[in-house]
């Protein structure tokens, strides 16, 4: 599978949370896909998703879904053990590793090569870190929910994009709407 | 009372909750000050820019953020200034040391000091420089001028304005 059509299989886990969710294609694809005012979509700024979703996660009790890519966590490692070291259990870390810098081109990352994300998050501290194949992302995403533990998910999928319209939606609404969604009871 | 005690009463005054930090040695105080203090959370992050999108999550959840770091920092979240924190539309109050200022006896500070004022000025980022001990007595309306218009805003403190850590 590629990352849009785990996005289609998991929109209806996703659809009732708040999620933040990687630059570019993937934003792209979930905006496509089911745009819902509990989706933080990132227009800029590579690698910082975790990092909002875990801001987000301690200011706040609701659960909160980062969809972030293994280019994304290359380029931002620092964050994993800042999320080792400040636990919080309303938050989900999906890293959907398609071994490719998907937005870009789909040049190759090193998580397609000899690194695994899965034993980085765990060398940094993260207790509950589980790999898996991209057909069961909606059981693990689900079960990651129920446990109300703290969770990476690495999603090990197949590389490519769909054909998606770039977002054209103002970044002061998209903060707007995520905000009042934030605080709706 | 002393500057790092002033200025975390400031913070707690202006209901910042959530504070970031990237550690300089002239910050080391108040770093520990806030540490310490039950009304903040307190997460040191690993890179600056990494710390920008703690703080933007944090606004988002509701608390309202601060980021503290040395001003070489300014180099490394230009990008995420732009795209991110002004892009949306958010407030980071920035308490930054300014490094490379009179008193400084590292060489190679002086490199990002020259810049850093330019580059502040470029991002159209409002912009206080505290440089006597005094000064600390602005922090409180700056807080409220950030969470007012919704800006990142930089507090430059120099040495001499911590009591000169080149004399140290
Ligand atoms: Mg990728």
């Amino acid at each position: 599978m590629i990352r849009s059509e785990i996005l289609k299989d998991i929109a209806p886990i996703l659809r009732d949370q708040l999620v933040v969710c990687n630059i570019g294609i993937p934003s792209q694809e979930l905006h496509a896909i089911d745009d819902q005012p509990t989706n933080f979509y990132m227009l800029g700024t590579m690698g910082l998703a975790s990092s909002i979703g875990l801001g987000l996660a301690l200011s706040q009790p609701k659960p909160v879904i980062v969809i972030d890519g293994d280019g994304s966590i290359l380029t931002n490692m620092g964050t994993l053990p800042t999320i080792a070291n400040n636990v919080a259990n309303n938050y989900i870390l999906m890293i959907i590793d398609n071994g490719s810098y998907g937005s870009t081109g789909d040049q190759p990352t090193y998580t397609g090569k000899k690194t695994s994300l899965a034993k980085v998050a765990e060398a940094c501290g993260c207790d509950r870190v589980i790999e898996c194949r991209d057909v069961d992302t909606g059981r693990v995403l689900q079960e990651a929910l129920d446990s109300g533990e703290m969770t990476v998910m690495v999603v090990k999928c197949d590389s490519g994009n769909a054909k998606m319209p770039v977002i054209t939606m103002d970044p002061v609404i998209i903060r707007d709407r995520f905000m009042k969604a934030v605080a709706a009871e | 009372m002393s500057i790092d005690k002033k200025i975390a009463d400031d913070l707690v005054a202006n209901d910042i909750s959530f504070v970031t930090t990237v550690p300089c040695k002239q910050l080391a105080g108040v770093i520990e000050e806030i540490e310490h203090r039950d009304e903040i959370f307190h997460i040191p992050s690993n890179k600056e820019d990494e710390g920008m999108g703690l703080c933007a999550g944090a606004w988002m959840g509701g608390k309202r953020p601060a980021i503290i770091m040395q001003n070489t920092a300014i180099g490394v979240t230009i990008n995420t200034l732009a795209t991110l924190i002004q892009y949306y539309r958010m407030p980071l109050p920035m308490l930054i040391s300014y490094r490379g200022e009179l008193r400084e006896p590292v060489a190679c500070q002086v490199e990002m000091a020259v810049h850093t004022k330019a580059l502040l000025a470029q991002m159209n980022i409002p912009t206080y420089h505290f440089h006597k001990q005094s000064d600390v007595e602005e922090l409180d309306a700056i807080l409220k001028y950030t969470f007012m218009c919704n800006k990142p805003v930089a507090i430059l403190t120099d040495a001499n304005f911590w009591g000169g850590y080149g004399d140290q």
